[in-house]
């Protein structure tokens, strides 16, 4: 039996080792909701599910589910931070749940290190715990910001690809193309979501390209930013840590790349979810890693966040 | 318009459509060439890569497209697999031709790195530097993360299953480079597609 209330908290890559408050936010904002996020000692990449699936398909399985084997040993759900994680780990466990052949070529490589797979858990995206597991109402009565002072910001929300898609394996119903479950997320907040042309968009990071073809990669995150900005909004949401450097870092890179083909350089601060929601729960800017580290330099946030805590600051005091 | 002779359709020896159908996507005749794929394609506005003209290359046996860039280009953002009338898996039979062209040794050199990266550290997006370890420690987090970078075990077994599926001898690296004592046979993976390298390492960035 699967226990309530404490999940296995799957890390990946890019939160742990380049965005790291999206991990000290994440565990503090669950824990104030009553969530503990165990870790997942000894995992590994998930690994991409883009990346590696497309040179090894049986390499990505057979790592995927060691992955998914230290979860079981925990006994705790697995949540994930990131869209790509995501999508790994819950295919992975799709595949393994549905295809005996697959399940069985698999335990035969895992039991060369002495693990096996059960299928006794599940994979869950953060945002699914929040919307479905939690739930809107309960979150909505928590946000400390939302009657009186509102936090009531304009923000461009991005969902990111493998959260929704392939539908078929994701829990959000047959309506890839235009959910709102992050919208309402976001809302809940006390922010607006704002509508922009082409919102359900890829980031253009994954898939391998933004590690074979960056300028390719920025180009559809070029359109995205000049579409965002055509909106009028002041932050973007990601509930992805790929998405998030693709427009974080990516601001910078678009502002040299494509310096003669944007009519000004781009400047939108990139917030993660459950930092926003952190805020609105009544929790200080340092408290869910939106305070820049000024001693380092070459690490993110890339594009300053000032603006956005100046604005909160202003409604929280209007 | 295609322009390939109407008899090659006849007289070609079909490998990617067996292929195809061995790994699960016996579906793949069932493509009709509506374009409702490439239609909404976001990489395909920006690039070569026309989704509908790789499904009509499969269907005909074509193998230039295992050693062209296209398929590169896809982002895997399921658009195509989602809008296909004939609800075929378009996206996930990309990722396998992806595996195809890796087995006949073509893989862009930006992809080779990463996987180099992920077999000696576990990690696609490895702690490389000291600053990030800093950085963690900034917003209270452990200097190194509770993944295998803090479990040496871990990080064996990950390399034990590597060797076990023999994913280190597809790009070329000897177990024993890996730390793993056990001969394998090495492969020889091509560099064809050297020419996209340059171009893409033009672009000087500060690389993450």
């Amino acid at each position: 039996m699967v226990q309530d209330k404490k999940y296995s908290l799957f890390l990946g890559c890019v939160i742990p080792n380049r965005y790291p408050f999206i991990e000290a936010a994440t565990k503090k904002v669950f824990q104030k909701l009553g969530i503990t996020l165990v870790d997942m000692e000894g995992a590994s990449c998930c690994p991409a599910p883009g990346v590696f699936r497309g040179f090894d398909i049986d390499t990505w399985l057979i790592i995927a589910t060691r992955n998914l084997t230290i979860a079981e040993n925990n006994n705790y759900d697995i949540a994930t931070m990131c869209n790509g994680c995501y999508g790994s780990l819950l295919e992975a466990d799709h595949q393994l749940k549905s295809d005996v052949e697959k399940r069985n070529m698999v335990n035969y490589h895992l039991s060369k290190v002495n693990r096996s797979y059960k299928g006794s858990i599940k994979v869950k995206h953060i945002i699914e715990i929040l919307y479905k597991d939690i739930g809107l109402d309960k979150i909505k009565n928590r946000v400390k910001y939302g009657r009186k002072n509102k936090l009531d910001l304009r923000i461009a929300v991005h969902y990111g690809c493998h959260l929704l898609k392939p539908s078929e394996i994701r829990p959000w119903g047959k309506d890839s193309e235009t959910p709102h479950f992050l919208d309402d997320l976001v809302e809940a907040t006390g922010c607006k979501s704002i509508n922009y042309l082409d919102k359900y968009r890829c980031c253009g990071a994954a898939g391998a390209v933004r590690s074979a073809f960056k300028e390719i990669s920025l180009d559809f995150t070029r359109e995205k930013l000049t579409n965002m900005r055509a909106a009028g909004v002041e932050a973007i949401i990601t509930v992805c840590p790929f998405c998030h450097l693709q427009f974080d870092l990516g601001q910078i890179e678009i502002n040299k790349i494509f310096k003669d083909r944007i009519d000004a350089p781009f400047n939108i601060p990139v917030i993660y979810y459950t930092q926003l929601l952190g805020l609105a729960l009544g929790m200080n800017p340092e408290e869910v890693g939106l305070i820049k580290d000024k001693e380092l330099s070459g690490v993110p946030p890339f594009i300053s966040i000032e603006p956005f805590l100046t604005k909160i600051g202003e409604k929280l005091e209007g | 318009m295609l322009d390939y002779e109407p008899d090659i359709i006849t007289n070609c020896t079909n490998t990617l459509v067996d292929s195809l159908k061995e790994a699960g996507y016996s579906e793949v005749d069932a493509c009709i060439q509506c374009g409702t794929c490439s239609g909404g394609c976001p990489s395909g506005e920006r690039t070569a890569l026309k989704v509908r003209t790789i499904m009509r290359k499969v269907q005909l046996g074509i193998e230039d497209i295992l050693s062209e860039n296209d398929i590169w280009y896809c982002s895997t953002c399921y658009t195509c697999l989602e809008r296909c009338p004939r609800k075929l898996p378009i996206t996930d039979m990309i990722i396998f031709l992806r595996n195809l062209a890796v087995q006949k040794g073509f893989m862009l050199k930006s992809h080779l790195d990463l996987c180099k990266k992920f077999c000696f550290s576990g990690h696609g997006v490895p702690i490389d530097d000291k600053k990030w370890k800093e950085l963690r420690e900034f917003y209270g987090l452990k200097k190194v993360p509770p993944t295998v970078h803090s479990h040496e075990k871990d990080l064996d077994e990950v390399k034990r299953l590597l060797i076990s599926s023999k994913f280190n001898e597809l790009i070329n690296i000897d177990s024993e480079e890996l730390g793993i004592k056990k001969k394998v046979k090495v492969s020889i993976v091509e560099e064809t597609l050297e020419k996209y390298i340059t171009e893409e390492e033009k672009l000087k960035i500060s690389k993450i």
